[in-house]
């Protein structure tokens, strides 16, 4: 807990502005911290000039002194279901190897899965050194279990100090488990990684509250360094068939390939147009569409710019679009080259979705809209009037009805 | 059927307002809410013991005032409730609370199934579920957005969602699963439910009521740590496009075409 130095404090306040949580309010002209609303971040002990504040029980290590320094190397978990590498993939690969060379050390790619073998060499070619294959046709489905088992598993033998993988469903749900297992920290839907300026620690950046703060986490005490990257947010290198690795083929002990659970199908939703968080156009409803019949010029808009159909909560709540189309904090986050928002206020947590597009269209009757903050373009004006203009403004241009 | 449901207590999303000047909560007047995945986590559980028989522990850890939220879950219908609350908790990272959660369900004997929303709105990181299966020692499946019980009650058959699709998983019990919005309605809580709520009485369990070791609760159990905070900056670079709406759409047209885009 945060303990107070009542012979030091003068009650200045410089701890009370800094804490995010509100957490800390100046009674009698010293710092009094409410334990309940504290998170123990340690911004108050940072800013105290004084150095009246002191959290207590920080330097108890969780692995109970581990030897860091027996930890080397950079890992990205690739992911590759229905024939296809997930392109978070190769945006991880492209920061790993800028980790890797900050570290001077090497990166490695896992590839699990049956049949996979090909296409190690992909990896090699975006930034990958060596690739570990474990190839199984008990890995034909992805099972949560066995997954993490054997990345565990691998992670214990060969030593990593960071492990990175996408912020997927899958990553999502395979990853915890192996960092659980393995006894160390992870840290959810990073959009920044970088090494710290002394020594090796990774500093992971992800937004917290809905995108209202951005919080940089390390874990200093245990390894490997876990964390899942957002799709979209890191850039890929481009393929170079003349970089050269090893593939290195791992074959997993029989124990390890038992799964409790048992996919009996794998379903792929046949979207209209390309996928939302892959697509270059992004054409967004918000609310100020008004009218689901307006959704079909939103469409039809997308579909002439060969673009995504995207969404607020609010109408997808709505059920105007499927849920698959909400972009934000509880849906998925695009980078596009254009992203158009027709009828879109641009609360804090869909902005925390899009704001990483090259253009930024915003059409909106209310000028003081927030979403006009980020927009590259803004047009005040109502969504009725506008897009049945623009859709066969565009359509015309695109040669294309 | 021994079933629990781990439920967070959130600020309410509605009621927390944000001062961007000094990048801090403003925490008047902010209502704690159960984290909205977690009601679809608490019909799952209810629905599988109206379907099976048994009975619904609802777990939380939290601050003593978190017992509101077991109420709740209570007057849904939840046959029991426990908080698991001690200031060694504070500062608790996804890993320190999968040990904390874990000690307090094997405190509650055996389990059937364990049911979590999909993740808290206040964090988001969508790893306490399936780090608590690990901790449990059961399979688990994330992102359910439907669910039905298999022939002869031996398990689950479940629908996991994900980007493009779905995988069709059936688990035999025990099993964790993390839930979707998508997955069902929550019911209403009753009167009866609410009378019944209200008069409960809501163990709170300390660190060493669970057995807890020191080293793995808490900020001293949690490898990860906040190294630094600031507010987002979103870049300034707004360009207006004035006029009737055909001169906006025109002006548009004209930019995008500039931009190489058609």
């Amino acid at each position: 807990m945060v303990v107070v130095d009542l012979e030091k404090c003068v009650g200045c306040g410089e701890c009370e502005d800094v804490c995010t949580f509100g957490a800390i309010s100046i009674v009698d002209e010293k710092a009094v911290v409410d334990p309940d609303t504290c998170t123990l971040c340690g911004a108050c002990e940072e800013a105290c000039p004084e150095g009246a504040i002191e959290i207590e029980g920080e330097d108890i290590s969780p692995a109970g002194g581990m030897d860091l320094d027996a930890w080397r190397g950079v890992w990205v978990v690739a992911e590759f279901r229905h024939d296809r590498f997930a392109p978070v993939t190769f945006e991880l690969l492209g920061k790993g190897r800028q980790l890797a060379d900050d570290l001077e050390t090497d990166l490695t790619a896992v590839l699990m899965g049956s049949g996979v073998g090909e296409y190690a060499e992909s990896l090699i070619e975006r930034g990958a050194d060596k690739v570990l294959v474990v190839d199984s046709p008990r890995l034909e489905q992805f099972l949560d279990d066995v997954y993490a088992r054997i990345l565990a598993d691998m992670a214990q033998k060969e030593k990593p100090e960071i492990i990175l993988a996408g912020a997927t469903a899958m990553g999502r749900a395979f990853i915890p488990q192996v960092a659980t297992i393995l006894e160390t920290g992870l840290t959810a839907d990073c959009t920044g990684l970088e090494i710290a300026p002394e020594g090796r620690d990774l500093l992971q950046t992800r937004p917290a509250f809905g995108g209202n703060l951005m919080a940089t986490i390390i874990c200093d005490s245990t390894r490997p360094q876990m964390a899942t990257v957002r799709p979209h947010v890191l850039k890929a290198m481009e393929p170079d068939a003349s970089r050269q690795g090893e593939v290195i083929k791992i074959d997993p002990h029989e124990d390890l390939l038992k799964s409790n659970i048992k996919v009996l199908e794998s379903v792929m939703e046949e979207a209209e147009g390309p996928m939302l968080t892959e697509a270059e156009v992004v054409i967004t409803a918000g609310r100020g569409v008004e009218n689901p019949k307006n959704i079909a010029l939103i469409e039809k808009l997308a579909h002439c710019m060969e673009g995504g159909v995207g969404a607020t909560r609010a109408v997808t709540d709505a059920e105007w679009l499927p849920g698959r189309c909400q972009i934000g904090q509880t849906g998925v986050t695009v980078s596009p080259k254009l992203y158009m928002g027709f009828g879109v206020s641009g609360a804090i947590q869909h902005l925390v979705g899009m704001q990483g597009s090259e253009i930024i269209v915003a059409v909106n009757k209310d000028p003081d809209a927030p979403v006009f903050d980020v927009a590259t373009y803004g047009i005040v004006g109502d969504v009725k009037d506008i897009l049945p203009l623009l859709v066969r403004r565009i359509c015309q241009e695109r040669g294309n009805d | 059927m021994d079933i629990v449901v781990c439920i967070k207590q959130v600020p309410d999303a509605a009621s927390v307002k944000w001062d961007h000047k000094t990048g801090t909560l403003i925490r008047d007047g902010v209502q704690s809410v159960i984290n909205p995945f977690d009601y679809n986590a608490i019909e799952a559980a209810l629905s599988l013991r109206d379907e099976l028989g048994g009975k619904v522990t609802a777990v939380t850890m939290g601050p003593p005032q978190a017992q509101d939220a077991i109420r709740e879950a209570m007057s849904m219908g939840v046959d029991h409730g426990v908080v698991i609350s001690d200031r060694a908790f504070a500062g608790a990272d996804t890993l320190a609370t999968t040990y904390t959660l874990s000690r307090a369900i094997r405190k509650l004997g055996s389990v059937d199934a364990v049911f979590c929303g999909k993740q808290a709105i206040d964090g988001d990181t969508a790893q306490v579920g399936p780090g608590l299966a690990v901790r449990l020692g059961l399979p688990c499946v994330t992102c359910v957005g439907e669910m039905e019980i298999m022939e002869g009650g031996a398990g689950l058959r479940v629908k996991r969602m994900c980007e493009q699709g779905y995988d069709v998983v059936e688990v035999g019990f025990p099993v964790l699963l993390t839930v979707l919005a998508s997955l069902n309605t929550p019911r209403v809580p009753s009167l009866k439910g609410k009378m019944r709520a209200r008069k409960a009485d809501i163990p709170l369990w300390s660190a060493e009521d669970i057995g807890a070791q020191k080293d793995k609760i808490g900020l001293a159990g949690s490898p990860t740590k906040v190294f630094s905070t600031h507010i987002p900056k979103f870049e300034a670079r707004r360009e207006m496009l004035p006029g009737t709406a055909e001169e906006q759409v025109d002006a548009l047209v004209d930019k995008l075409k500039e931009a190489g885009i058609i």
